[in-house]
């Protein structure tokens, strides 16, 4: 029944989107943590989506295919007070653009927006159909 | 008699069928919007209904045992229906072609599409009823 995996599919994209989610949030939180469990300055992490095949049917879902760190240069910021500051005075930040980050936070909870939308209809289109001939 | 009401409600029922699977096909563009290199699917309805009412769709994809052979019907198809993939109108660098409001638009149009489908069986069972019951 195409309806019934609908859910299946708007869910996982939904999962990804959540899953996005927390990724820009755990970014946006460490945007200032110069050292962390390892001893180096945070990476700023992104998501890969991929399609996901649900079961045999023509429609496919959505999975985080991998959580990849950002591969630009980091921050160096001169501040010869920081405790983490190197010889010349220079402390390295985590690469986190808070800008990136915000317009991925947008983009992501508008997307999950869209498939709870989605999953809603087909609900409503799934009771209608339980009632035929009532 | 069962065979009359069966002839009946064939129609609408193939219908019903056809747009679940297309609701389901738009609901999947609407998931992977953010997918790279995803392509936006979907079916020519029209077309499909014919297909699915003639007994025409449903064709098998052919076994190619040699590179020299031709293709067959081969691809994605639901309910002997080709699955085709949409024209994109500002193509994103990322390769995925879907567009939110064409995919939002098609959903609303066939969810609604659905509902009418299941009005006309509904309104077909109750005649049948009241055939039945006599008044």
């Amino acid at each position: 029944m195409s309806l019934f995996n609908i859910f299946n599919i708007a869910g996982s994209a939904m999962t990804a989107q959540s899953q996005r989610l927390n990724v820009v949030a755990s970014n946006l939180a460490n945007v200032d943590s110069a050292t962390g469990p390892d001893g180096k300055p945070y990476r700023a992490k992104q998501v890969v989506f991929s399609t996901t095949p649900i079961a045999g049917q023509a429609g496919e879902g959505v999975q985080v295919a991998a959580v990849v760190e950002d591969s630009s240069p980091m921050k160096v910021v001169y501040d010869p007070q920081h405790p983490m500051a190197n010889a010349q005075g220079y402390v390295t930040l985590p690469n986190v653009n808070p800008v990136d980050e915000m317009v991925n936070m947008i983009s992501a909870s508008r997307s999950y927006q869209n498939n709870v939308d989605v999953m809603n209809t087909s609900k409503n289109l799934l009771i209608k159909t339980l009632t035929i001939g009532q | 008699m069962a065979g009359r009401i069966d002839q009946m409600l064939q129609f609408q029922q193939t219908a019903l069928n056809l747009r679940a699977v297309r609701q389901e096909l738009i609901a999947s563009n609407i998931a992977n919007a953010d997918t790279p290199n995803y392509k936006a699917k979907d079916i020519d309805f029209a077309s499909a209904l014919q297909g699915a009412l003639s007994g025409s769709g449903g064709k098998l994809p052919v076994a190619a045992t040699s590179p020299q052979h031709l293709a067959g019907a081969t691809g994605e198809s639901v309910m002997g229906a080709p699955v085709l993939y949409r024209k994109p109108l500002q193509p994103s660098a990322d390769g995925n072609t879907v567009d939110m409001d064409v995919e939002q638009a098609q959903f609303a149009d066939n969810a609604l599409r659905y509902e009418a489908s299941l009005k006309f069986i509904s309104e077909d069972v109750k005649d049948v009823l009241s055939a039945l019951q006599g008044f």
